[in-house]
């Protein structure tokens, strides 16, 4: 799929996680594939439970102990799925990092915040206490948080919401990873404050050159910030292309219909949003074919045998698939997983 | 500076809270009567005065004496330390051990949290007493004795408490946020749970601490405690009974005593309860 010569900062190949349940061995990732070069950035998106969370977990090696990986995701060009945790520990905040959805949580209450900055510094670069705090200091400048320097000694209950992302944001950049997973990093926020962080996370890991995996179910936040888009649903990819063709195209039957799902201005007052029927299947009910198969209206029985392949999109030349000549490879191509896309395509 | 005006502060607030107020002051008072009596009691506790036995309170005996003229205040006094003594080493073995191995059932889950935690279950099955009663049948009756029966109570104790303490805290996003900085397993115990579970092990070494302290005089009342001449407060009610009907002050002071210990540490285990709530004292 990859004519890059160079070797992708992060490959994700066929990776499957299977969960033990008391329902038995679920498959909880059906084979998610995709690429990333420094400075891509790309755009998971779908619904709660479809996946995304796991998928950046498994990059993580954060995966509870009774979930099982296999496929490959390779780092750089290392391997990391048969690492022990303590390698992992070594790459864990220095080559990678990852900002969770919950600021309010995923600072430690006991600990000021400067601490919190400066504790992958002093674990990962060796820094000594009086260096990290100063680093610390820098960092939270960065984030443009206000009146740094006082903030410095302040503990997390004495942050607001947006400014505690700020902080967690500083502490995932604190030694200039790679890759920069951000798991919806804006839920828990205002709707205000949402556009300040995530422009924040844009300009920062343009700046420092990372890549970054933006996971979110808000198609609007998407647009604006990601290259590229993966949509998921049901453990598996289903629709994949860079950002502007996926808006304009929408090859998916599941795609069309989470963009059809959306409000928008100028709806008549008392206008139904329209629905997805059905509801999303439960992880045990799982069908062997395409997991969206009982809530589509083209569905067909080869549908619900076998789960269909991605087929490519040719390029239709309607939209303009990217302003970056490059792009790597999967990056600029179209892929969906459905096999009545054309059918779907002539409809239109 | 800022953490002695914040010292100063939370002292106030610790203060104005009634029971731990209450419970504190008691506890101090047996703190200071245990290290007084350390240099200093009004009678030496050795001393028989038999022509002076089974007296009433006076000026020369705050409390009277017993049915060998024994200063009943003395040995209360000097028996405040026994109890204090077998309070702090029972609690110290529960900690000791017992943290450290809630937080490893904790922090490895799977097999390691199953042995560990049948472990004590099975140890918790023994009560204090009766393990007590066991090493008592193997090693002779003592002090040494009946505070290794103690603290080996307090282990499972303060294993269980431990790791649904710590367990709690794994399950919150700071922890998956420190694995996801690179900290190993052990750093972010160290760093981050054993600081989150620090308030509920205060407050239950408090209460632990009353349970010794009852456990003790229970074990000295049968005999298989501390042993004469040391004063206990335990064998001080077991030599009372047979005055009950002559004397029965002589089973009321000591009583008195072991219950007001026990009272000022269940307060102060309130208190501390109530101040270390981190929900409660956001609210300044």
């Amino acid at each position: 799929m990859t004519t890059s010569s160079t070797t992708p900062l992060l490959s994700v190949r066929n990776l499957r996680v299977a969960l033990q349940t008391s329902h038995g061995q679920l498959e909880a990732l059906r084979g998610v594939d995709f690429e990333m070069q420094r400075g891509d950035t790309l755009g998971l998106i779908g619904e709660s439970g479809c996946g995304k969370s796991l998928t950046a977990l498994a990059i993580m090696g954060l995966l509870p102990d009774r979930a099982t990986v296999s496929g490959s995701i390779e780092l750089n060009g290392t391997e990391l799925t048969p690492m022990s945790d303590e390698a992992l520990c070594t790459l864990r905040g220095a080559r990678m990092a990852m900002i969770f959805q919950e600021p309010m949580t995923a600072l430690n209450p006991l600990h000021p915040i400067w601490k919190q900055i400066a504790e992958p510094l002093q674990l990962h670069q060796g820094m000594d206490l009086a260096t990290a705090k100063a680093r610390a200091l820098e960092l939270l400048d960065r984030v443009q948080l206000p009146r740094a320097r006082e903030r410095l000694d302040n503990y997390p209950h004495q942050l607001s919401g947006g400014q505690r992302q700020r902080v967690m944001i500083s502490i995932a950049l604190a030694c200039q990873p790679d890759i920069l997973i951000a798991d919806e990093p804006t839920t828990a926020l205002d709707v205000t404050v949402q556009k300040e962080v995530l422009a924040l996370i844009r300009q920062l890991v343009a700046e420092d050159g990372m890549g970054l995996l933006l996971i979110s179910h808000d198609l609007g936040l998407m647009r604006d910030q990601v290259e590229s888009v993966m949509v998921m649903y049901g453990g598996a990819v289903v629709e994949s292309a860079p950002t502007q063709e996926l808006f304009g195209m929408r090859a998916h039957p599941y795609t069309q219909g989470l963009f059809a799902a959306r409000p928008k201005l100028g709806l008549k007052r008392g206008t139904r949003l329209q629905t997805i029927a059905g509801n999303v299947p439960e992880i045990f009910n799982w069908p062997l074919g395409c997991a969206f198969a009982e809530r589509c209206a083209y569905v067909q029985d080869s549908c619900r045998q076998t789960l269909p392949e991605l087929e490519r999109v040719p390029n239709t030349g309607r939209v303009k698939v990217s302003q970056r000549a490059d792009l790597s490879a999967p990056f600029a191509e179209h892929w969906v997983r459905c096999p009545e896309w054309e059918k779907l395509e002539a409809l239109k | 500076m800022s953490t002695l005006k914040s010292f100063k502060h939370s002292a106030q607030r610790a203060f104005k809270h009634r029971s731990f107020g209450v419970g504190a002051a008691i506890v101090m008072l047996l703190v200071v009567s245990a290290t007084v009596s350390l240099f200093w009691s009004p009678y030496p506790v050795g001393d028989i005065d038999i022509p002076n036995k089974l007296a009433a309170a006076s000026a020369q005996h705050w409390f009277g004496t017993d049915s060998l003229g024994r200063d009943i205040a003395s040995l209360l006094l000097v028996g405040s330390q026994n109890s204090l003594l077998v309070g702090f080493i029972a609690v110290g073995i529960g900690l000791g051990l017992g943290v450290p191995l809630g937080l490893l059932a904790s922090a490895q889950r799977g097999w390691v949290e199953e042995v560990v935690m049948r472990a004590a279950d099975f140890t918790f099955a023994f009560p204090a007493l009766l393990s007590a009663i066991l090493l008592t049948a193997i090693y002779g009756p003592g002090l040494v004795v009946s505070i290794t029966a103690i603290g080996i109570f307090n282990i499972p104790v303060f294993a269980r408490i431990t790791r649904g303490a710590a367990n709690a805290v794994w399950s919150r996003d700071f922890t998956l946020a420190a694995r996801a900085a690179g900290k190993t397993k052990w750093d972010i115990t160290w760093e981050h749970v054993l600081p989150n579970v620090a308030s509920v092990l205060i407050v239950q070494a408090t209460v632990q601490f009353a349970i010794a302290i009852l456990a003790e005089a229970a074990l000295s009342y049968l005999g298989l405690g501390t042993q004469p001449p040391n004063p206990s407060w335990g064998r001080m009610l077991n030599e009372a009974q047979s005055q009950m009907f002559q004397a029965p002050m002589l089973a009321v002071y000591p009583g008195i005593a072991i219950a007001l210990a026990v009272l000022g540490l269940n307060l102060m285990g309130d208190g501390l309860r109530d101040l270390l709530d981190p929900r409660l004292s956001r609210m300044r």
